[in-house]
């Protein structure tokens, strides 16, 4: 997200936030210190013993709810505990402050315990049928009862589809992010707002876009579910290429500007290599996501159990397509095979993500920027 | 131009089931019957709403903790790592949040919305008709879910509104005297308000238009069911997902249309949302 103030004489002066830090002067700086004081961790263990004992009491004398209850018991004590404790002590301000403290904290803790609870029971479950031949194999021949078969197929196209995708995706979306911020044409407005329009699209809803106009007259195929995938691709691709694009100083355009290039050369050999891994990053960054993208394939490309290496004729299979259509019937085999198939797309998600992380980091060095 | 075809075509694919049931009966009422050529979207337009709501009453506290977590009480190398982990779970497919939810989450939170329907039936809508109701599959569960799934969206655009803040005004109410939560208090949250408004609105459409989590977790039914804790709601994207397969050309027709609904509603979401937070341009 980016700001942009125009001047009054004209000129338009552009804050960037990536990350938030940009628009601080020094993030060195602390706001304000936090000094920990063995008062305060006494408080904290008081209030968290309070907590636990509640939620036990509870628990046994009046059998409230699971796990969860108790724990969502413990931590209310926990809270009205250290309040007064602290509220005891010292003003309301500075108790409002430690609960402000507190519960942030809690915030930040139970969102990553979330997303690593589902990552490792990902993994256990997916650990069970992970096996080399899950990856040479397809659901050609087996059936529910069988042990064997893979995601062969289902591999092969995800990779056809999301391929085909992002070859579309990526330089229609850097083209289209160049046009927004260094030609700004007079279709810039226009295409603004309908890349804003098009950003919030729910996934099926594309599905069902290129199922009325294309699969229905055709068939289903893996193509189309790439045509899908471009459709959800190109607002986030295009909208963080600008954003990359916007980073690169002033300065060299106007250097370079000045020194008599035309304005395609500036873009081409001074704007574009100089945000070369800035794009990279987003790009990755969208096809990880594309990656996992399960609702727009179930209208498109179907699935099927046989591997099909042509994306343009005939239903194909998909990493999330395969989990989709095993997760649905009742056989515990099945089931498993899903799991395992979930985690190699989640690999390959991570994978990517981190592939674009790396990438980001090595030019932001070259940037000479501190992230 | 894309985007304009396209439209034309859904329209036109949805009028068969448009003009079988009549556009007035098709968005007022809740029936759903392929034999008759009756199809009426209300009840699971209005069940998807009900899910989005829910899951923004989860997400919104996390995604703001969240947000003032990373902007202002996070060490700076934990920073990035906490945004790393912020994109990792916007990158997430829905198929593990649905699967985890389904599998892991659930029979835990059961007892929690048990516990609900019987100490808090004083409201409304966490009353169940029996205490042996079934609890699982509700709009509860999947909200709480799909609300988990929005805290990327909400928590990055909070986090830009946020910084924003004239460091001045931050550094002179700590200057005064002033606690960190009172500097946020008074100086970000006011200055960041319609931001946070446009970033919540934001995961509202997002959370309208999740599919997968929703069809996993949801038992989609047709009526509006207002006990959130029950089991059975409605997810126009999950209708859709679930039912083509093995729709009738006039069904699938129907799906095609309340599909149309289900993307001028977000579409209304969106961009009032964009604009809001877009609004943010200081021109002070």
């Amino acid at each position: 997200m980016s700001v942009t103030v125009d001047r009054p004489n004209g000129a338009a002066l552009t804050i960037v936030s990536g990350n938030g830090e940009s628009l601080r002067p020094d993030p060195d700086v602390p706001r304000s210190k936090r000094q920990v004081t063995p008062v305060m961790v006494a408080e904290f263990l008081l209030a968290a013993t309070a907590g636990v004992a509640v939620a036990l009491t509870l628990r046994l004398v009046l059998d409230w709810g699971g796990l969860l209850g108790s724990l969502l018991w413990a931590y209310a004590t926990f809270i009205a505990v250290l309040y007064t404790l602290v509220r005891d002590r010292e003003s309301a301000e500075v108790a409002t402050d430690r609960l402000a403290t507190t519960l942030v904290w809690s915030g930040g803790v139970v969102v990553i315990a979330a997303l690593g609870w589902m990552l490792v029971f990902l993994f256990v479950h997916g650990v069970k049928k992970l096996r080399p031949g899950f990856f040479t194999q397809d659901l050609s021949k087996v059936s529910a009862l069988d042990e064997g078969g893979g995601a062969k197929h289902a591999i092969i196209g995800t990779f056809e589809q999301v391929g085909l995708a992002a070859a579309a995706v990526v330089p229609i979306g850097i083209l289209t992010a160049v046009y927004l911020n260094e030609i700004k044409g007079r279709m810039t407005k226009p295409i603004r707002f309908i890349v804003d329009a098009m950003s919030g699209l729910p996934s099926i809803v594309a599905g069902l876009l290129v199922f009325t106009v294309w699969v229905n007259g055709r068939g289903f195929s893996g193509v189309a579910c790439s045509a899908a995938l471009f459709v959800l691709m190109l607002p986030t691709q295009t909208r963080a290429s600008e954003e990359i694009l916007r980073t690169v100083p002033d300065s060299l355009r106007e250097g370079s500007l000045a020194l008599g290039a035309p304005q395609w050369k500036v873009i081409t050999r001074v704007v574009l290599p100089t945000a070369r891994a800035g794009l990279l990053t987003a790009s990755i960054l969208a096809v990880a996501r594309a990656i996992g993208e399960t609702a727009p394939a179930i209208l498109t490309a179907f699935g099927s159990s046989v591997t099909n290496t042509n994306p343009f004729h005939g239903p194909q299979a998909s990493l999330p397509l395969m989990v989709w259509d095993l997760i649905r019937q009742p056989n515990q085999v099945q089931i498993d095979r899903a799991w395992t198939a979930l985690l190699i797309l989640v690999l390959f998600v991570l994978i990517a993500f981190t592939l674009a992380r790396w990438v980001g980091t090595r030019g932001d060095k070259k940037l000479g920027r501190r992230r | 131009m894309i985007v304009g075809t396209a439209l034309v075509f859904l329209v036109n694919e949805a009028r068969p089931a448009l003009s079988s049931s009549g556009i007035w009966h098709f968005f007022t009422s809740s029936d759903w019957s392929p034999g008759t050529g009756q199809f009426g979207v209300f009840g699971v337009l209005m069940g998807t709403i009900i899910l989005a709501t829910t899951a923004l009453l989860v997400g919104f506290p996390l995604a703001i903790a969240m947000a003032i977590f990373i902007n202002e009480y996070a060490p700076r190398r934990v920073r990035a790592v906490l945004t790393s982990v912020i994109d990792l779970l916007a990158a997430v497919p829905s198929l593990l949040f649905g699967m985890w939810g389904l599998y892991a989450f659930q029979a835990r939170l059961v007892p929690v919305a048990r516990w609900m329907s019987e100490h808090l039936a004083a409201i409304p809508f966490l009353r169940v008709p029996e205490t042996t109701s079934v609890l699982t599959q509700s709009s509860f569960v999947a909200g709480v879910v799909i609300g988990i799934m929005v805290i990327p969206i909400i928590t990055s655009v909070s986090r830009d509104v946020m910084a924003q803040a004239p460091r001045e005004q931050c550094e002179g109410a700590l200057a005064l005297g002033g606690t960190r939560w009172g500097m946020i208090r008074t100086v970000i949250l006011p200055f960041g308000r319609s931001g946070i408004i446009g970033a919540t609105l934001l995961g509202f459409g997002r959370a309208l238009g999740e599919t997968i989590t929703a069809a996993i977790l949801l038992s989609v039914v047709f009526k509006v069911n207002w006990h959130v804790l029950l089991i059975g709601g409605g997810s126009v994207p999950a209708l859709i997902a679930t039912k083509f397969g093995e729709a009738s050309e006039l069904e699938r027709s129907a799906l095609v249309a309340s599909g149309l609904a289900l993307f001028i509603l977000t579409l209304g979401v969106n961009l009032g949302a964009r604009r809001v937070v877009e609004r943010k341009v200081p021109g002070r």
